[in-house]
């Protein structure tokens, strides 16, 4: 069955590129636009993995997995958090928050399947 | 690639909405209105930028973003002080980033010393800070090497045969990838890795795909069943992996969760011992689903694998009660999407003209159907008739609402004038101060669009030549800092957009001697105040000797002049020395209709549009007296209003037509000015549909556009400006002429 895998990032480039390389790998993908919208979107459907940004407006990739990882409904969900930074900082702080892993932007489609891969069968 | 080129559109139209707020928000800063997340919004525009950048290849781009990044993060996080300076320099560096997008998108070069020089200014606001130092371009080309970066991070794993294998091999020391090899892997998860959602035994198989494994689980640390706790990690997995992949492909596996467990790998070279593996991972991994299954059958079902499956049955277990308020959280977020801007579609423009134009032909339509059913004598109130008048009704709210998609407000082009300002400013020496007012005043896109130049070099020119330099001013008794002045507003269903500055006025006695050394004047003509203001929009009046680098390019006041009309639009300027300048432009909601009254001139159908339109009216022989040899003039209410006969004019007959026998149409000019249009009869007034001549044909003088009536004739709309002119310099024509044959 095709995994569907929830987007959140405010930067439309972005959402358009992973909706890309995650349909060209045969998953569905399902978009919000920040963290606020995330968790309304998650309210409709239950994504195999999620994939989120850090900086976005309303409520950041931070608070976000702090909310899913919170819920009951949706704490086993896989979260993958976007980065440009690969300094060990931010993806301390992801992880301390409750992130499974992380995708350096910018990212290879084949890198990215990948690491859906690796976090959810 | 058709994909990546569309996002690559979409990655510029974002950028355009991005610096836009970025700029939206520095200047919110400099105005001292910005707070925190004015700080933030700004640094997610650019950390927006630098990511889709950074997709696309866009190195230069990626780079100046970074370090414009850094510094900005420096801002936000208070390390770098906000200080009037800084906030300059980040508005600086914000045209440099808006620049390199442009090139990015348009191709061209970038002034690289521009770039390099900002660069540096910023590093060094950066690095100013006391506390620990931004790292400024150096990290940048660490961390945004597309290389490092991905090898860095993403984490690979599976495929001993991937292309991006390769560029790990060279990563990590030859002789571990020489040959194949034998890894000793000890993996225990600690209970974090479950609650973060990764699982083991994923890990596991990812591992397995790598070569021959074998996998042995350890339960020794496993408590008796009473004692399990449901989210409790208890499992140790000893691996024995055989693979041609190095020691780093195995770790990369791990790499989400090396925090998250105790891991050791220990690496052999294979040699001598060749150990046949006694167990397949599949049987492996199917003893280790046996073991489990044999635990679900007691009360904690999933004690070996505790994240993936409790989950879902607590949820289903969730009391009766709670569901309402569960249902009650869920309509609270649906209630706040449906504020959220995003509830807009993006459009393709010539789909929305389409639209535009078929609705225009809608109008004419239903027009014409009307003008049928009236000339077949259709009863006015009959069903027919109606009918009809509620078509027409539907067909104006129809066309209004599609108008309404175009509308776009002049914020985004205000807000390219600051940036016009500062470079000016910049280049002048001058200290200005560009207050806008209106910015949501809406206007038809391609107005907007076109307004950009002309706003633009009058902008320049307010700064240029408006504003006196600073010591000027004090000694004026003036503020050092001059201020231009932007202001929209929506009057009489058209936007009026004004630009002025607190200058020193038009210089008329310059302006007059310039004009008459071009021979635009007579020297000794006789001008108003007004009229020697407007010789500044006369052709020829600005030329090489008058234009500084600034407000120069080649483009006069008469280029602005002729594309706001172009547009439908009017300017005029007023001043008041010592005390600046204004220009007014007045231009038309849409370019799409008018409303307007159509008039017979010697046996044309023409229009004239309703908004120049002041009155109309049947002149007396007492009031129409004779001026000079050809001008006449009507008295209206005390004062004389010269008399222009539209069909002289136009060239549409010799003789002028007697007043008495037609209408007198006043008009009232773009300066104010009125004037009495000679028609031959009125028709009625109808909102027409207006079909540029200029692209279907050419410039006809004294025509502003085309028009189809319902009965099907194309008739003219004309330019009230030009004719009232047209008549004016017909008439200085003939005075000059009688002049220099007098002498």
């Amino acid at each position: 069955m095709a995994k569907t895998i929830l987007t959140v990032d405010d930067s439309r480039t972005i959402r358009e590129m992973l909706k890309a390389a995650l349909t060209d790998a045969g998953m569905e993908v399902v978009q919000a636009e920040d963290g606020v919208h995330g968790l309304e979107v998650l309210e409709t459907c239950d994504p195999d993995v999620i994939i989120t940004d850090i900086n976005m407006p309303r409520m950041d990739g931070f608070g976000f997995i702090e909310a899913v990882r919170g819920s009951d409904r949706h704490r086993a969900i896989p979260i993958l958090v976007l980065t440009t930074e690969s300094v060990d900082d931010k993806k301390d702080r992801a992880r301390r928050a409750g992130a499974s892993g992380w995708i350096i932007k910018p990212f290879d489609p084949v890198k990215l399947v990948t690491a859906i891969n690796r976090v959810a069968a | 690639m058709d994909t990546m080129a569309a996002i690559k559109q979409t990655f510029f139209q974002e950028c355009e909405e991005q610096l836009t707020e970025m700029e939206e928000g520095l200047l919110m800063i400099e105005r001292e209105e910005g707070d925190l997340e004015t700080i933030n919004a700004v640094f997610r525009a650019v950390h927006s930028i630098k990511g889709g950048a950074g997709a696309f290849g866009l190195d230069d781009l990626v780079r100046f973003a970074h370090t414009f990044e850094t510094t900005l993060d420096g801002m936000r996080s208070g390390k770098l002080e906000i200080t009037p300076q800084v906030v300059k320099l980040m508005l600086r560096s914000a045209d440099v980033l808006s620049d390199l997008v442009r090139i990015s998108r348009d191709g061209g070069e970038m002034d690289a010393t521009r770039v390099a020089q900002m660069t540096e200014e910023l590093s060094k606001a950066g690095g100013m800070a006391p506390a620990p130092a931004v790292q400024p371009a150096p990290a940048a080309d660490f961390s945004f090497e597309p290389v490092a970066a991905g090898g860095d991070g993403a984490g690979v794993d599976e495929f001993g045969f991937a292309p991006v294998q390769i560029s790990f091999d060279t990563l990590i020391s030859e002789d571990v990838a020489a040959g194949a090899h034998r890894f000793e892997i000890s993996f225990t998860p600690r209970p974090e890795l479950y609650s973060k959602a990764n699982d083991a035994l994923r890990l596991l198989r990812e591992l397995g795909r790598l070569g021959d494994m074998e996998v042995a689980c350890d339960v020794a640390a496993l408590p008796p069943l009473d004692e399990i706790d449901p989210e409790g990690a208890y499992l140790t997995w000893k691996i024995d992996l055989s693979t041609d992949a190095d020691e780093k492909s195995v770790r990369e596996i791990f790499e989400f969760v090396e925090f998250d467990c105790d891991l050791s790998i220990d690496v052999n070279v294979i040699g001598m011992d060749e150990e046949s593996a006694s167990q397949t991972v599949e049987a492996i991994l199917a003893q280790v689903a046996a073991e489990e299954a044999a635990q679900s059958e007691a009360v904690l079902p999933l004690a070996v694998e505790p994240v993936s499956a409790p989950i879902e049955p607590a949820a289903a277990l969730e009391p009766a009660p709670k569901t309402p308020v569960a249902a009650n959280q869920q309509s609270q977020p649906a209630a706040q999407s449906a504020q959220q801007p995003g509830a807009t579609i993006r459009v393709d423009l010539d789909r929305v003209d389409r639209l535009i134009d078929l609705v225009g032909e809608l109008v004419i339509n239903q027009s014409m159907l009307a003008q049928r059913v009236t000339e077949a004598g259709i009863a006015r109130l009959s069903d027919v008739a109606v009918g009809l008048d509620d078509l027409e009704h539907l067909t104006r709210e129809i066309q209004d609402s599609v108008m309404a998609i175009r509308a776009q407000p002049v914020r985004p082009i205000f807000q390219r004038m600051s940036r016009v300002v500062r470079e000016v400013a910049d280049m002048t020496g001058k200290s200005v101060r560009l207050v806008t007012e209106g910015e949501n005043c809406e206007v038809d896109k391609t107005v907007i669009e076109r307004l950009a130049d002309p706003l633009t070099h009058m902008i320049r020119n307010a700064i240029d030549h408006g504003l006196e330099k600073p010591e000027d001013r004090v000694k004026a008794g003036k503020p050092e800092q001059g201020v231009v002045k932007m202001v929209a507003a929506h009057r009489s269903g058209r936007v009026v957009i004004e630009v002025s500055d607190d200058g020193a006025g038009i210089n008329r006695a310059k302006v007059r001697e310039i004009a008459v050394n071009k021979g635009i004047i007579e020297a000794d003509a006789p001008l108003t105040d007004a009229e020697i203001d407007d010789l500044i929009f006369a052709p020829g009046f600005s030329t090489a000797a008058t234009i500084s680098d600034v407000s120069g390019r080649g483009v006069g006041m008469d280029v602005v002049r002729r594309s706001i009309q172009a547009l439908g639009g009017r300017i005029t300027i007023s001043s008041r020395p010592g005390n600046g300048t204004t220009f007014s432009l007045s231009l038309p909601l849409t370019l799409a209709v008018l409303d307007g009254m159509v008039v017979t001139v010697a046996g044309q159908t023409l229009v004239v549009p309703l908004s120049a339109i002041v009155e109309t009216l049947q002149p007396k022989a007492a009031d129409v007296h004779g001026l000079g040899e050809k001008a006449r003039v009507i008295a209206i209410r005390g004062s004389f209003i010269p008399l222009v006969d539209v069909g002289s004019v136009l060239s549409y007959r010799d003789e002028e037509a007697d007043p008495l026998q037609g209408v007198a149409v006043m008009v009232e000019t773009e300066n104010q000015s009125q004037c009495a249009l000679m028609v031959d009869g009125i028709i009625g007034q109808q909102q027409v549909v207006i079909k540029s001549l200029e692209t279907n044909y050419g410039h006809v003088f004294g025509v502003a556009a085309a028009t189809i009536l319902g009965d099907g004739r194309v008739a003219v709309i004309l330019d009230v400006d030009a004719i009232v002119a047209g008549s004016r310099s017909d008439v200085a024509r003939a005075d000059a002429n009688r002049k220099r044959s007098a002498a």
